[in-house]
């Protein structure tokens, strides 16, 4: 580990011109992904820059039925606020999907959408990765590839975001509020990360400084019916294969709008666009959701080692708008 | 026969001797001794599979700070003996593997130490390597003999003219992945070179074999090397041995006289310089009557080893016992790679040989159109059919009967995907198990009476978290005739009298005969009513009997498997073994070793897999989030259970080791019910979602 400076911000303008205009600063929240990478060299920050005891830590109701969560809400506290599991539950058990009780313990709102991927080469500095280190190629494709993308790589990069919390997040039309040197600037989830494109070492649109305050999730009544689910090999503490985020709106046996996302198949949280515009009217019926789910993965391209995606995700779409069509009586 | 103890406090559910000073973080693990002014070390290692190093420039990281020496192969100390190849650190510019250990950085911290070694610029003239096992290459060879030391290949009968007789035939592959031992406790060594005596702190499961193995390697005399390993936080054979990272401690430590310098590897490097289970490619075919009664078994074996160093794993050599049949033939083939070199992993041999061998029992018993229970129990032979040998005590039948009465055999369906629950396909399966009972020659003991009138009985052995400390306390104190808080146990310690490795399933065996045979001498010579300060030692005996009988422990393994109709996600709601062992000493960490190993059976089953990246030569899923390993959501109703009963052949115990049985069989069990789930026969491990995948 490279030796670096800590120091504790005392307010948030004081941590944001702290890391603004150095380029070997960053901000340390949890630390539970960025420690991580200290210690295996694939970030090697000359400063850190505590933000996690900013008054960052409440979730409040907003007018209008919304809520605001603080970036420095602990993964598990959110999982167990009474606001998220009456209003959101599928980000109160995409949560749950996460890690474990004790990174979420330690893991805050803030730095689960800015943790990085888990490609093994990404974090094999003895390896070419073009995230890492921009030009030196990359070593997934044509390697083991079980975990990446099927949607939206380029072939400079073919890794995914690892977050559930997110994915919940994006089908919800969070908000994410963020505190630069030039004030505030609110940026919605799904434009927040990045697909790889040419310059995969960008994961978010942030700028070198910008400190996430807060995520904010809009009313959505019909949230009240949401549901998570994660597809893993093991029971816990594994990431995605292939996880879905979806809320269903249904009156008299029809969908009057969904909200569907999908997590593990792409660079960045993949909210479901042409898969929701398949379901907005259509009968809640398993071919309805067969043909949004077909709709969505049209355009995949898996790799040689992740094929199975497909049908994967395919199935779970399925399978989540099922079960939630059940519980609605639908 | 074996002069049998009388079991008094054998048998008896003792808690751990150690649990209290374990769970209060008292107990020193290799890291945790304390010791003054400590040096730290954080080692170089090879970015290139093969090949040598042109250029090492460390002047960077000899200027940083808080660092004490680089050593490199410039300037390390010269080593002694150079026939495991394995062991030869730092004596040539040579690379034999991408990992492999190429020097060191010693320093005040071990920040410091890892700093430094990520400023230390080497330079390669790289060979073209070779990473990839494949059935189909040209240059797999036959070894001489395979781990430990049994025949490569057997060949009884003709069954080439068996198969084209028999009336039902299997012909299948199956393949089971790299796999990686991963104990809780990383490989750790602090190495001490003061007066011309080399002292390891390490984490070990023998201290006197890796005292034998490292002797000639520094080129000292067995008394200059002493290895202390009183705590160990798991081996699974991972540990058996020494490793390269002891002879770089003990380089280091030559560099650095009077400090003690401490090595831990990094989970990460524990993936390719620690071991590993072999990858393997097995071939089996089975002929049959239409009864079941097998004519014909061939267990053919693929598997590598690494160019630089030999090791075959014995993958075949259970097939060679399991069950009747007048032709029957085995084999093993290497390739050699550039790779670092496999080694002893959770029963080697047995763990993957019978998961192909029971799935492929599975699949006779299909097309034959049997219960498994029915097929195992029609097979099952009256004596060796390897050494023509009677059996100790075969009880294989008995653990399938007990097994299905105690797991609700009967409810099982004769048809594979025949329930369904909640979305849920629901499946049985079984297997059987089986593992040796090893004697491993030249321990000792000895018992002296102190004092404080307890019994200080002493030898070398290892607890490795099985519950040694505790079961041989239970055995001194039979053998002497004693409460057992009169017995003061002593272990892990090369100054102790010689005591074997900790593997084969062995140990409980060879120390406890030992300490039985001292206990009889010491009772001889000094009575019922000794004075303080008796003492006498004596060797474990020889034992012409066991050398009558076939001795092998037996088992049968039952899992639940649930499969997710949407998603191909696996689970194991329930598992059972029911195991024939012989004598158990602890109930309470007997049960807890056989649920351990049937846990890495279900981790093997559906989890566990390397990732060797042949461009590069190395694991890439080298860690505990990419390699998984079942996690406790993945337990469910876990239970082992045991036939009670004694073998009156093994030794003074009537034991026969149960370190190793608990996993073997389990994962094809597993197997074996996600077929009966699903209806899909699944060869190649780890049984991951995408294979059920409707």
């Amino acid at each position: 580990m490279m030796p670096f400076a800590y120091e504790r911000a005392a307010d948030p303008a004081a941590a944001v011109a702290a890391v603004t205009g150095r380029p070997g600063a960053a901000f340390l929240g949890g630390g539970t992904n960025l420690v991580d990478h200290m210690k295996l060299g694939i970030a090697t920050p000359d400063r850190l820059v505590d933000v996690s005891r900013l008054p960052f830590d409440r979730v409040e109701a907003l007018p209008g039925g919304g809520v605001r969560i603080g970036a420095g809400v602990r993964n598990s506290d959110l999982a167990t606020h009474p606001l998220i599991r009456s209003r959101y539950p599928v980000l109160a058990q995409a949560l749950l999907a996460g890690a474990s009780a004790q990174l979420r313990n330690l893991a805050t709102t803030g730095g689960n959408l800015l943790q990085r991927t888990r490609c093994v080469y990404f974090q094999d500095l003895t390896t070419p990765c073009n995230k890492r280190r921009p030009g030196s190629g990359c070593a997934a494709i044509g390697g083991f590839t079980r975990y990446h993308a099927i949607l939206g790589a380029s072939e400079h990069c073919v890794a995914t975001h690892p977050s559930d919390m997110a994915v919940a997040m994006a089908a919800l039309d969070a908000v994410v509020v963020v505190l630069g040197e030039k004030g505030e600037r609110r940026i919605p989830l799904t434009d927040f990360h990045r697909l790889p494109g040419e310059m995969p070492d960008r994961d978010t649109v942030l700028e070198h400084g910008e400190l996430i305050t807060a995520v904010e999730l809009p009313a959505l009544p019909f949230a009240a019916r949401s549901a998570y689910r994660k597809v893993r090999e093991r029971a816990s503490y594994a990431f995605a294969l292939v996880s879905v985020a979806a809320a269903l709106d249904l009156a008299d046996g029809a969908i009057r709008e969904a909200r569907l996302a999908l997590g593990g198949v792409a660079h960045k949280p993949w909210r479901a666009v042409r898969a929701e515009a398949a379901l907005r009217g259509a009968p809640a019926t398993v071919e309805s959701y067969r043909r949004a789910a077909d709709a969505e993965l049209a355009p995949a391209k898996p790799l040689a080692g992740n094929a199975f995606k497909l049908p994967m995700a395919r199935n779970t779409v399925i399978a989540v708008l099922r079960d939630l069509a059940k519980e609605g009586g639908a | 026969m074996t002069r049998l103890l009388e079991p008094r406090a054998i048998g008896m559910p003792l808690e751990r001797l150690d649990g209290h000073a374990k769970v209060t973080g008292t107990a020193p693990y290799a890291f945790e001794h304390a010791l003054r002014d400590p040096l730290y070390l954080y080692p170089l290692e090879a970015a290139i599979a093969r090949g040598r190093m042109t250029a090492i420039d460390t002047a960077e990281a000899e200027a940083l700070a808080g660092v004490v020496a680089v050593m490199t192969p410039r300037n390390a100390p010269r080593l002694a003996a150079d026939d495991d190849q394995e062991l030869w650190l730092l004596q040539s510019e040579g690379i034999h593997f991408r990992g492999q250990l190429v020097g060191a950085v010693i320093a005040q911290t071990p920040e410091i130490a890892r700093h430094a070694a990520a400023l230390v610029r080497i330079a390669y003239e790289a060979e073209p390597h070779d990473a990839a096992l494949a059935a189909d290459r040209d240059d797999l060879y036959k070894p001489e003999q395979v781990n430990p030391d049994y025949a490569a290949d057997t060949d009884e009968g003709d069954v080439e003219a068996a198969l084209a007789a028999a009336d039902v035939a299997i012909d299948a592959t199956y393949t089971t992945p790299m796999e990686h031992n991963n104990p809780m406790e990383p490989h750790t060594t602090v190495a001490i070179w003061e007066g011309g005596v080399l002292t390891l702190y390490d984490s070990t499961q023998g201290a006197h074999s890796v005292r034998t193995t490292l002797a000639p390697v520094f080129g000292l005399a067995p008394d200059k090397i002493r290895i202390i390993a009183p705590y160990v936080g798991g081996g699974f054979g991972s540990k058996g041995t020494a490793h390269a990272h002891d002879v770089l401690a003990g380089l280091a430590a030559q560099m650095v006289p009077g400090r003690p310098v401490k090595f831990a590897l990094t989970r990460q490097q524990m993936f390719w310089l620690a071991g590993y289970r072999t990858p393997t490619i097995q071939r089996i075919r089975l002929g049959a009557g239409r009864d079941g009664r097998l004519t014909a078994i061939v267990h053919e074996v693929i598997e590598q080893t690494a160019r630089f160093k030999e090791f075959a794993e014995q993958t075949a050599t259970s097939t060679r016992i399991m069950y009747a049949s007048p032709n029957r033939r085995t084999s093993h083939r290497l390739a050699k790679l550039d790779v670092p070199v496999p080694s002893w992993m959770r029963a080697p041999g047995e763990t993957p040989g019978m998961f192909a061998g029971e799935v492929a029992m599975d699949e006779l018993a299909v097309a034959c159109g049997l219960d498994p229970i029915a097929l195992r129990i029609r097979n099952d032979p009256a004596a060796d059919p390897q050494s023509g040998k009677p059996w100790s005590g075969r009880k294989l039948v008995e653990c399938l009967r007990e097994g299905a009465r105690r797991f609700g055999w009967d409810r099982r369906a004769p048809n594979p995907a025949a329930r369904r629950e909640d979305g849920w396909l629901v499946g049985m399966g079984v297997a059987s198990s089986t593992y040796p009972a090893y004697a491993l020659p030249g321990s000792r003991a000895t018992i002296r009476y102190g004092e404080d009138q307890r019994y200080v009985v002493r030898i070398g052995a290892a607890d490795i978290g099985t519950g040694t400390w505790t079961a041989l306390t239970q055995i001194a104190a039979d053998a002497l005739g004693c409460p057992i808080e009169a017995v003061r146990l002593e272990i892990g310690d090369s100054a102790l009298p010689h005591a074997s490795v900790e593997g084969g399933s062995s140990g409980i065996n060879c120390w406890g005969s030992a300490i039985v045979a001292a206990a009889r001498a010491f009772r001889g010579q000094h009575g019922a009513a000794p004075v303080p300060g008796a003492e006498i030692g004596a060797e474990m005996p020889e034992d012409p009997e066991a050398q009558r009988f076939a001795m092998h422990s037996f088992g049968a393994q039952f899992a639940e498997v649930r499969v997710n109709a949407d998603t191909g996600e696996i689970r194991v709601p329930r598992m059972l073994g029911v195991f024939s062992a012989g004598r158990i000493i602890n109930p309470r960490t007997a049960r807890s070793q056989f649920i351990g190993g049937m846990t890495m059976g279900l981790s093997m089953a559906l989890h566990e897999e390397s990732v060797l990246d042949p461009r590069f030569g190395h694991v890439v899923n080298h860690d505990l989030a990419s390699y998984h390993i079942a996690a406790h959501a993945d337990i469910g109703d876990i239970d082992a259970v045991w036939l009670d009963e004694v073998d009156p052949h093994s030794n003074p115990m009537g034991s026969r080791g149960i370190g190793e049985i608990g996993i073997v069989g389990a994962a094809a069990a597993i197997a074996n019910a996600a077929w009966h789930a699903t209806g899909i026969r699944i060869r190649d491990l780890p049984i991951t979602p995408d294979k059920l995948l409707a």
